[in-house]
């Protein structure tokens, strides 16, 4: 019963994964990809949380963290170079 | 028992709204009504998970770890979201043609990349495209 529960979050998390990825695919714009890379970001931090959760491996926190770091820093700097590259 | 069951509550909620900011990311017509979807909804379904590892581990040190990412998450996603759409407005990205109203439009001076109150000049304006309408996705730059 467990077990049909955690695939099933895995399921709906890889759901968005794919919906986020098409976006990231189909643009049109510079900035829809950046928005939907900040969002992937986001996506593989709870994907790496979950694992965390269902395998008892806390150390996985960190991950996280650097995770939301680095997306945050990623999304800035594309927000400097769209606005400046002309 | 009870807090295996407060658990799978809080990250299946939270894995919900992940996949509704995916589908929002994928379904709304434009940038700013995807950037609302993903920086709001993505947070949410982010700070839940992380609750539901917080309790899942009771550990002081997880919740304090957990509890640090969650307000890093509140603080950082809008300063993200604002750049971005800030940058993508500056750009001339084109708004959804049922848009009402554009309050930024003609307020941006090009030269400066300053946002001012009085109305800019039409030669100063950044350059926008009109006649582009968002749905057709083929086009890219």
């Amino acid at each position: 019963m467990s077990e049909l529960i955690w695939n099933l979050i895995l399921l709906i998390l890889s759901a968005g994964l794919v919906f986020a990825f098409i976006r990231l695919a189909r643009g049109p714009y510079l900035p829809d990809r950046v928005i939907a890379l900040d969002l992937i970001s986001i996506l593989a931090m709870g994907f790496i949380l979950v694992y965390a959760v269902r395998f008892n491996q806390p150390s996985f926190l960190d991950v996280a963290i650097i995770l939301a770091i680095i997306s945050f820093l990623g999304t800035v700097a594309f927000a400097y170079y769209i606005e400046r590259r002309w | 028992m009870l807090r295996e069951i407060v658990v799978i509550v809080l990250i299946f909620g939270g894995a919900i709204f992940m996949a509704l900011a995916g589908l929002g990311m994928l379904r709304m017509p434009d940038l700013f009504l995807r950037m609302s979807s993903s920086a709001k909804a993505g947070t949410l379904g982010a700070g839940l998970i992380l609750m539901g590892a917080a309790v899942h581990f009771n550990d002081f040190g997880i919740y304090t770890r957990a509890f640090a990412i969650i307000v890093f998450l509140l603080l950082t996603a809008p300063v993200a979201a604002h750049m971005i759409g800030r940058a993508a407005h500056f750009d001339g990205v084109p708004l959804w043609k049922g848009t009402v109203q554009d309050d930024l439009k003609g307020h941006y001076r090009a030269s400066t990349h300053a946002l001012e109150s009085s109305t800019i000049p039409e030669n100063d304006c950044p350059a926008t495209d009109e006649d582009e309408i968002p749905d057709n996705s083929e086009f890219d730059r």
